[in-house]
């Protein structure tokens, strides 16, 4: 029997559409930088893609920076932001306390290596950064805050953050404001313009395309310091030969998830919706973390009292599920998930967490497959305890 | 029938063949890498049963080339408690430990054999270099290379749920097939000393933790011979690294004849002072295929990893086992175990209290 893959958050299959003009485009020469015939053909392919990208994110096409995926464009928003608004004296870097590593760790390193101060926005037990905490912090000295970073959707706990209103807190002292959009892309209403966000990340292959490739989209007079130098091919933000088919097969992947968005939220709403249920029923004192209203609708994460993560892992993939701790590994080595953490839970509640996440390829079975064994793999995992 | 199998990876080439092996022998198997520690640089690549990221990464690539699962279990503080700490504990107490075989028998054979078990596996395989016919453990056919002596502590109920593949095979046969099989791990070097002491030096290892500690060296008679910094550096049998300042009487080299922890006192002597025939081990284990010997049995004993085996005999009384040796052994230290054996099988063993 096929597995029943619920990891759509870590990856997603490919849409056919997306492989289909991927793959067309490798068979073809030119460099989108060179003059000759070749390299005008290669232009047209990018900057075809560089407009249904902005169209389907309601964003210019010269807001659009094209990136090697959703980890370099928050590094290149976080750094680059930060070197920009440091020239003008600015220091604080504020992110929230459950960011994923590709923004968080940037902003680290710049607190470490040079001279950020970095300040972590706390969140409630649901995940969300409240605006009063946002206020608070910018309204000590909001002249010294160098700029805002908090993700649109969170991609463990799957708790959607109040971006507009905490973008116009920023956007009230001229502080720039950056948003990991990367699981809420295809998922959720992403409209970069109306947002007020400054910067926003998105990842092609958490959308139905290729892995490797992704974009800042940056708003006009926002000018981040580059972090890769060399041809200047992106706006002199964002060096390197632009991937001609992986760009072609990332806007097509862009365009159809955020086309079908609200189709998809809505058949993944009730798809997780009657998993969450089934998984009570099984294990009726399984935690549901997150907020339980406001989030991603491929979405469920839970905490099962007693079991380590681990081994639900490995006792599901056993029987034909594939799903995830959703927290990072150090040498291999499960760490209590700094998400959760945040959340007020406690290192054993945080380790014995699983993430399922849907996609555009779930179905009733999958969920299926899910409640008949998850009832059988807790109780063994709790018999094998917590070491 | 067909098991399942857990098969611990270090990293190494014995366990990813080993794996490899029991795969191919039709049961289902899933490989796991012990995370031994918080901190895992600090170990030593390639040692035995241990972690670097290095030695991780190796046994997840084994693992994906063999085709199977693959998880790392963070054994970490159970290592540090039952291995770590012990280690410390014996030298503390004048004791000279075998952590390797500590770890066969608390981690690799108890903690994750127990989780294993109620994970649903059948049983635990390792690289080990030994042989298990049912449920009796004896040398692999590599001198060089048998483990059984490390080993030789689990119990009969642990001996039943482990398997050892390479039980037939030399090391150089282990070397060709993983080579054979496309294993990267093929040539890397075999593992030596202490996984957990990166640098090798036990010594220094041991002061860190146990402060130096001046203490008497004595000869025979009482008379103090020297001066040493903390008497866990030191075990039975050692010659070199004493320091004396006065020369033996007959001008022949002396040895550590034994560590007093409590006056933190070393006596040596010459090397006849250090031969002994009788000894007395506690903590027995009979997991052969003879009962136990409440009368003195003609088996033979190995003292050490990669010691000698004497020719002796053994015999149950209470909870020790007295054993008579034929002829003398030196360097017969309190801590290590003693493995009986009956030509190539284990019958038992015990762990080393006094010997004279
Ligand atoms: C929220 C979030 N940000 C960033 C990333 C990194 O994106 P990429 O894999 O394209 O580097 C991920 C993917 O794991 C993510 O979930």
């Amino acid at each position: 029997m096929k597995p029943a893959y619920l990891d759509h958050a870590a990856t997603t299959p490919m849409l056919p559409e997306a492989i289909e003009v991927m793959t067309a485009q490798l068979g073809q020469v030119g460099n989108a930088s060179s003059l000759h015939a070749a390299g005008r053909r290669t232009r047209r392919v990018v900057e075809e893609a560089r407009e249904s990208v902005a169209g389907a994110l309601g964003a210019r096409p010269s807001e659009v920076v094209f990136t090697s995926g959703g980890t370099e464009a928050d590094n290149l928003a976080i750094k680059g932001l930060y070197w920009a608004r440091r020239a003008q004296g600015a220091n604080r870097i504020l992110v929230s306390a459950v960011e994923h590593h590709a923004a968080l760790d940037p902003a680290h390193w710049l607190g470490d290596r040079q001279d950020a101060v970095v300040e972590v926005l706390d969140v409630d037990e649901f995940g969300r950064v409240h605006p009063r905490t946002l206020r608070a912090a910018v309204e000590r000295d909001p002249g010294t805050v160098a700029l805002v970073s908090v993700m649109w959707a969170n991609n463990e706990v799957g708790t959607v953050q109040a971006v507009p209103e905490l973008a116009e807190i920023a956007h009230a002292h001229g502080i720039p404001f950056h948003t990991d959009a990367v699981q809420a892309v295809g998922k959720l209403p992403v409209v970069f313009s109306g947002s007020g966000v400054d910067a926003l990340t998105v990842s092609g292959h958490k959308v139905g395309g290729p892995m490797g490739v992704g974009a800042l989209l940056l708003a006009r007079g926002v000018d981040p310091v580059p972090v890769l130098h060399g041809g200047g091919q992106e706006r002199d933000v964002r060096s390197g030969t632009l991937d001609a088919p992986s760009l072609a097969g990332f806007a097509t992947a862009v365009r159809i998830a955020v086309e079908r968005q609200a189709e998809t939220r809505a058949r993944l709403t009730e798809l997780r919706d009657d998993l969450i249920r089934k998984v009570r029923q099984a294990v009726p004192d399984v935690i549901l973390n997150g907020d339980p209203a406001d989030r991603l609708p491929g979405n469920a994460h839970f905490s099962f009292p007693g079991c380590e993560g681990d081994a639900l892992l490995m006792l599901l993939d056993a029987k034909g599920v594939e799903c995830s701790t959703g927290s990072a590994c150090s040498a291999g080595v499960a760490q209590p998930s700094h998400v959760l953490l945040a959340m007020g839970a406690d290192a054993v509640r945080a380790r014995g967490s699983l993430r399922f996440s849907l996609g555009h390829t779930s179905t009733q079975a999958d969920v299926d497959r899910v409640a008949e064994v998850i009832g059988g793999v807790v109780e063994r995992a709790r018999r094998a305890g917590l070491t | 029938m067909r098991l399942r199998v857990l098969a611990a990876m270090s990293g190494g080439v014995d366990s990813a063949v080993a794996a490899a092996r029991i795969a191919e022998a039709g049961h289902d198997v899933t490989g796991v890498h012990l995370a031994l520690s918080a901190n895992p640089q600090s170990y030593r690549t390639g040692a035995r049963g241990c972690c670097t990221i290095e030695d991780a990464r190796d046994a997840r690539r084994a693992a994906d080339v063999i085709g199977i699962p693959f998880y790392v279990w963070d054994m970490a503080e159970r290592f540090h408690r039952d291995v770590v700490e012990d280690f410390v504990g014996e030298y503390a107490a004048g004791r000279t430990p075998n952590p390797c075989l500590r770890c066969n028998e608390k981690i690799k054979f108890e903690a994750v054999l127990e989780r294993a078990l109620a994970l649903g596996f059948d049983a635990v395989a390792t690289g080990h270099h030994a042989r298990i016919v049912d449920g009796v453990l004896s040398r692999s056919p590599d001198e060089g290379k048998d483990q059984s002596y490390v080993l030789g502590v689990l119990t009969r109920e642990q001996l039943a749920r482990a398997i050892f593949p390479l039980g037939d095979s030399t090391k150089a046969r282990v070397r060709e097939e993983a080579a054979r099989r496309g294993l990267m791990v093929a040539d890397k070097p075999d593992s030596h000393d202490v996984c957990f002491i990166a640098d090798g030096d036990t010594r220094g290892f041991l002061e860190r933790r146990l402060g130096a500690a001046q203490g008497p060296i004595v000869d025979e008679s009482g008379q103090v011979v020297g001066s040493h910094e903390g008497a866990y550096g030191f075990t039975v049998g050692q010659r070199k690294g004493l320091r004396i300042d006065r020369p033996a009487a007959d001008g022949r080299p002396r040895y550590v004849l034994s560590i007093e922890p409590v006056s933190n006192t070393i006596t040596v002597g010459p090397r006849s002072a250090l031969e002994v025939t009788a000894i007395v081990a506690e903590r027995p284990v009979w997991n052969g295929p003879v009962a136990e010997p409440y009368e003195p049995l003609a088996c033979t004993v190995q003292l050490r990893a990669h010691g000698e085996v004497y020719a002796c005999r053994a015999r149950l009384s209470g909870e020790e086992v007295h054993i008579t040796l034929d002829a003398p052994a030196t360097g017969v230290a309190a801590g290590q175990a003693a493995v009986l054996y009956l030509g190539d099988t284990v019958i038992g063993s015990a762990t080393i209290s006094t010997a004279a």
